[in-house]
């Protein structure tokens, strides 16, 4: 018998309640238990970043953290971030200005890593901005987009 | 790469942890998770029970006795980089974390996490190995203390009974005003570092009275530099001092493996130590 | 008026979707009842298969059915077809899908478990048990050819794959003639594809409906139509192939994998469709990699640096099967004699199985290796001679008086490599500026001081890109006015929809918003090639800029016949046609495709077919020659042996830009991709075959903390040998990047006399080359 657990979570402000087996990773349970697809799975051992999802408002790696243990948490995904109104979050169009992306695989985890960093360092330095995705990996853009986009977005966030 | 299937418990104190571990044989503690969810993933660890401390309370935070930091196990890497305690007494360990994984990984990652899973390249055991950190750990029978020293048992393996649990880990402080370093090598940002150095120097008047020095990555656990901390006592912190004792770093044991020869590790261990050192002595108060 | 959208940094159309978790990669579709696929790959990189036992695995509850070689059945026990034929091939070794009874690397995929769920499927897997009897493996290509050496395959009596060779010119006179003849030898490594999304496969067989249908993450989904189709015996018409969203290809996804076919089988077996995720240790396993070449060269020069002639040998890593032919050793010949005009090359390739997963292009396929080989040479000159190595460069540049200039090599396909278009030398000066070139040996010197070793190399390099036949596009105006813009080429992220959209836009007369783009659906296009070589924007470039043209063309005729004006006064802007001079006399392209298409019993206007549409395949008449010029500065710390790579130049031409951002992505990604091949990727195999780079903590990608920031300037001379003047922009930067950074490596420590024969430079390698230089300086 395959062993479960419900579990109640908010992702994305909705609440969900869920019979989850517990082996089942937190990636895993959103993207096939829930259908929010965006988070990808990259690599499965917590290296490559893609699946970087906010729980309580930190970037974690969904890969590493079982769906159970997201019970009574809040998780925000790449679904999340922009408004309700469709209204791109500053990331998401400094990324689209700025030729952050190409394949689109690695771009979730970089723009929830992201948001995350540039709320605690709203004024980083490139240097700054390239060792915190350095937990990102992007196998197309060679990074300079996404490190413009970041920079650029973080001045956007300043001036709100 | 899915998990094989475990059972799964979430106790919510110390003593019921204990218990579990107590009562199933294949057991696995899941801290952070940083180390042991990709061990999961690849089926590397296939433990018929999880014990998942995450909701066990009184095991995180840090508190200041004055004399020494007492950190509870399941403490998450970054929340020790932002208490204001390690930053004033002991500032060299989030110079170190910096070094841990990468922001999202430290969010979950533990200190206990990292000191039972024992890396002999991670940063963390090689820092308790410098402050010579006292640890705590539970069993059925109770608490016992346990020197860092005497933790490592081998590759990976701390001395730590099938029952037993990691609660704190107490470091106890450097005068005011000591110098540190931690400098490593590693391919990239963030990558297990291939050699680490951990340095402290306590200097008055230009000259050293207390030196610690660990080094992580040459063997299975971290080693600690004792003849060139004799050396160093006593001697005048500068740059002939701290060549001198890089070249007893030269001379450590240290592992060969697929990847790096034990010749490199030498190598880098000479020249990490003598730039922690020169770092340390840098920012001791009373240096020359 | 005509909107300008070429040569415009417009905004990728992708993007929105892709930014808001939106996208669909194979991984995020789902199907009613499908069922989920693991593969039980060989543990041992050669072993004769005794015997398997699946029978605890079938047990297992929620799962489906275990297929091994036996269980396929005798339909389908052959072994998988050949996708690139060539008489140099001896000994033609293609795998089973399932070993039959032999595996000759770790990752052969061996059974396969179809489950409810891919971890009950993994479940499986462990209770299956296989009875191997372990052969010798063979792994280092240096010995493979040796009498004695162990065999990849039991049934054969040598690794030798075959040979080739490219040789042109009179190289016994250029020997002859030469001032001086310098010899270099070295060692190339290539690593793995590692797009950021592994391979995944979905499978649905429905006989009395739409046929086999595949949604896999690839990059030529009809070469996979046509080899299933002509693996299983079935027309192409009813095998359909989608490549949806796919997460980087780089490569190893254009070829054509076992798992495609078994995945495909156990769907209709099982009349259900199957999904097969590859997980990233089965992608370290089983994804085609590039890997070991090793080069033994000589060149004949002239006193002052000019280059006679080049010969030598070249040793091929080509893993235990060959199911892509023989293009990566092609390719690796091809580009000599690089930018340079060398009137006599003889170099010939041996190419050897090993026990290692088979070997595929990655991004440049062999042109990096090529070109890395004739820069090592140029290099070897200039040190040897104490020229400058930017001289050097310019006493054997191809000049343009030259163009087309025929080097003597000879393309895939037969064709001989004729330089079209560009300017090498002016590509170096603009480099040289970018990179203040002129000053370095000021900034090396001050930093000298400080105890730190800077260097600078130089790499120039010439690609092939835009190899035919073709890739067509039909446009067709819908009766709501929107454009249907299709085409097979498939897309990784190249940014495809937003070009061609820009090219459509333009020239048809519409916003780039109004068109709906598909591409990568046999079902919706006849024939693709795929997205291989630099080949696209060369080949779709055209044949949408001629569709278009086309549609627009047919437009304006109807409705000059409408409008009752000449087609000269028309113009059409924003999907509307206007008489120029009279803005109220206006017809839509909506209701003139409406026209086209007439409910029944009306009647098509006479004098036109209907519907508005046109198809074309238009293209590129060669290959265009893309050129670049590259100048990496670094820095190495002797104590570490760590090198960083402070800065990084290029100039470049891939002649017009249509879509300059996007250029520029191609170039800033294929350079970091070029600094990982020079500096980190390091695909290692133990002597018994073993990989022991299995996880991205061993296996080491570029990151963002180790890269630098990539200037970029272009120059733009336009090919004539298409519409648009465009060239291949994908791999230009991947291709010289090996070659500047390790020169640059080399003249940071030139007082320790380095000579890199190896790369990835890893710090460990380097600094016993210190070592070795402390030594004899000492001495």
């Amino acid at each position: 018998m395959a062993d479960t657990r419900d579990i109640e979570l908010k992702v994305n402000g909705e609440s969900h309640a869920a019979s989850v087996e517990t082996r089942t990773s937190l990636g895993d349970f959103l993207r096939h238990g829930l259908g929010l697809t965006g988070t990808h799975m990259g690599c499965e051992h917590g290296v490559c970043g893609a699946c970087t999802v906010m729980v309580d408002g930190e970037a974690v790696r969904s890969c590493l953290m079982l769906a159970v243990q997201a019970n009574g948490h809040e998780v925000t995904t790449v679904e999340g971030l922009a408004d309700d109104d469709g209204t791109l979050h500053p990331l998401q169009e400094a990324f689209w200005k700025h030729h952050g992306l190409q394949c689109g695989f690695c771009t979730p985890g970089m723009l929830t890593s992201l948001a995350a960093f540039l709320r605690d360092n709203p004024d980083p330095s490139e240097r700054e901005v390239r060792e915190a995705i350095s937990g990102n990996i992007c196998r197309c853009t060679g990074y300079q987009g996404i490190v413009d986009a970041a920079l650029d977005a973080a001045k956007t966030m300043q001036g709100n | 790469m899915k998990p094989a299937p475990f059972t799964y418990h979430d106790p919510s104190t110390p003593e019921e942890a204990v218990a579990l571990l107590a009562q199933h044989e294949d057991a696995k503690l899941l801290a952070g998770g940083q180390s042991l969810m990709p061990m999961l993933n690849m089926r590397f660890v296939v433990p018929d029970h999880v014990i998942d401390l995450n909701n066990v309370a009184g095991l995180s935070g840090v508190t200041d006795t004055g004399e020494a930091l007492q950190i509870g196990a399941m403490t998450r890497q970054r929340d020790l980089m932002r208490d204001d305690a390690v930053r004033a007494r002991t500032p060299i360990i989030p110079e170190a974390l910096e070094n841990v994984g990468h922001f999202q990984t430290r969010n979950r990652g533990t200190i206990g996490g990292s000191l039972c899973h024992l890396d002999p390249a991670a940063e963390l055991p090689c820092l308790m190995a410098v402050y010579d950190a006292m640890l705590t750990a539970h069993g059925p029978d109770g608490a016992r203390e346990i020197p860092f020293a005497e933790w490592p048992l081998a590759y990976m393996i701390p001395t730590l009974g099938p029952d037993e649990l990691l609660t704190t880990i107490r470091v106890p402080y450097w005068g005011a005003g000591h110098g540190y370093g931690f400098v490593e090598f590693a391919r990239r940002h963030g990558d297990f570092a291939i050699i680490a150095v951990a340095a402290l120097l306590e200097v008055e008047n230009g000259t050293i009275r207390r030196a610690a020095i660990s080094i992580g990555g040459a063997d299975v656990r971290p080693i600690r530099l004792t003849e060139a901390e004799t050396a160093l006592v006593g001697a005048a912190a500068n740059t002939e001092t701290f060549k001198a004792a890089a070249e007893i770093a030269r001379g450590i044991d240290a592992m060969s493996d697929a990847y790096v020869t034990s010749a490199y590790r030498q190598r880098l261990a000479a020249t990490l130590t003598e730039r922690a050192l020169v770092k340390a002595g840098e920012r001791a108060n009373g240096s020359a | 008026m005509v909107v300008r959208y070429l040569g415009a940094e417009v905004q990728r159309m992708e993007d929105p979707r892709l930014l808001t978790g939106h996208g669909r990669y194979v991984d995020d579709m789902t199907m009613d009842g499908m069922l989920h696929a693991a593969f039980l790959r060989a543990s041992q990189a050669h072993a004769k298969i005794r015997s398997i036992d699946t029978s605890r695995a079938a047990d297992l509850p929620g799962v489906h059915r275990v297929f091994t070689h036996a269980d396929l059945g005798e339909k389908y026990s052959h072994r998988m077809n050949q996708l690139y034929p060539a008489p140099v091939i001896e000994q033609n070794k293609t795998q089973y899908p399932l070993a039959k009874d032999e595996v000759c690397y770790v990752g052969e995929a061996v059974a396969v478990v179809v489950a409810d769920s891919r971890a009950i499927a993994e479940d499986a897997l462990a209770l299956i048990d296989v009875d191997y009897e372990t052969l010798p493996a063979v792994v280092n290509i240096m010995t493979a050819l040796e009498d004695g050496a162990p065999l990849a395959h039991a049934d054969t009596t040598s690794n030798l794959v075959g040979k080739m060779r490219s040789a042109f010119g009179d190289i016994d006179d250029a020997f002859a003639k030469a001032d001086h003849v310098f010899s270099a030898g070295f060692m190339q490594h290539r690593g793995g594809c590692h797009s950021m999304e592994t391979r995944g496969v979905i499978a649905r067989d429905d006989p009395w409906g739409d046929g086999l249908s595949l949604w896999t993450s690839a990059q030529s989904p009809y070469l996979i139509r046509r080899a299933l189709a002509t693996w299983l015996d079935e027309p192409e018409e009813r095998v359909r192939v989608v490549a949806p969203d796919v997460g980087g290809g780089f490569g190893p996804k254009a070829g054509f994998y076992p798992e495609e076919i078994v995945i495909s089988l156990a769907a209709r077996f099982m009349k259900r469709p199957v999904k097969w995720i590859e997980d990233r240790r089965e992608h370290f396993m089983s994804t085609t990699t590039q890997r070991d070449q090793h080069w033994d060269l000589e060149v004949a020069c002239t006193n002052e640096g000019k280059i006679l002639g080049l010969r030598g040998t070249i040793t091929h890593e080509n893993g235990a099967y060959i199911p892509y032919g023989i293009l990566l050793p092609n390719s690796s010949l091809t580009p000599l004699p690089g930018a340079y005009s060398i009137p006599a090359i003889d170099v010939g390739v041996n190419i050897v199985f090993t026990n290692t997963v088979p070997n595929s292009p990655v991004r440049g396929a062999g042109r990096p290796c090529g070109i890395y080989a004739v820069e090592r040479m140029i290099q070897t000159v200039s040190r040897n001679l104490g020229i400058d190595p930017a001289t050097v460069r310019r006493r054997n540049y191809v000049r343009p008086d030259q163009m087309p200039y025929e080097t003597g090599a000879t393309l895939r396909g037969g064709a001989k490599c004729i330089y079209d278009s560009g300017d090498y030398e002016a590509l170096l000066d603009k480099v040289l500026e970018l990179s203040d070139y002129s000053s370095f040996k000021d900034r090396q010197a001050a930093a000298r001081k400080e105890g730190r070793f800077l260097g600078i190399g130089i790499s120039s390099c010439i690609e092939d890109t835009g190899m035919g036949p073709y890739e067509g596009t039909t446009v067709r105006v819908e009766s709501s006015g929107k454009v249907a813009v299709r085409t097979g080429a498939a897309s990784q992220g190249q940014g495809h929809h937003t070009m061609i959209a820009m090219i459509v836009a333009e020239n048809l007369g519409v916003a780039p918003e109004d068109i709906l783009f598909e591409s990568a659906d046999t079902s919706k296009f006849p024939h693709g090639v795929g997205t291989i070589g630099s080949r696209v924007a060369a080949n779709v470039g055209p044949s949408s800029f001629d569709a278009a043209k086309k549609v627009r063309e047919k437009a304006l005729k109807l409705a000059a016949e409408i409008l009752e004006a000449s087609e000269a006064d028309l113009d059409i802007e924003d999907g509307v046609v206007r008489v120029n001079g009279a803005p109220d006399l206006s017809i839509t392209l909506g209701e003139l495709a409406i026209k086209l298409s007439p409910a029944s019993a009306l009647r098509v206007p006479a004098g036109f077919d209907p519907l508005l549409e046109a198809t074309s395949y238009d293209g590129s008449s060669g290959s265009p020659i893309a050129c670049g010029s590259n100048v990496a500065e670094v820095e190495v710390d002797p104590g570490t042996g760590e090198v960083r790579v402070l800065r990084y130049s290029v100039a470049h031409d891939c002649g017009v830009m249509i879509n300059p951002m996007i250029v520029h992505g191609q170039i800033v990604g294929g350079v970091v991709h070029g600094i990982g091949n020079a500096l980190f990727e390091r695909m290692i195999y133990d002597d018994q075959g073993q990989p022991l780079t299995t996880n991205y903590g061993e296996y080491l990608l570029p990151l963002a903390s180790e890269m630098p920031r990539i200037d970029v300037t272009h120059m733009e001379t336009p090919s004539p040998l298409n519409s648009l003047g465009v060239k291949g922009a994908g791999e230009g930067g991947t291709i010289p990047a090996a070659a500047a950074i390790v020169a640059a490596i080399e003249n940071a420590l030139e007082e320790y006399g380095v000579e890199i024969d190896y790369y990835p430079v890893d710090p460990q390698y380097l600094t016993g080359l210190i070592d070795k230089g402390t030594v004899q300086a000492a001495e």
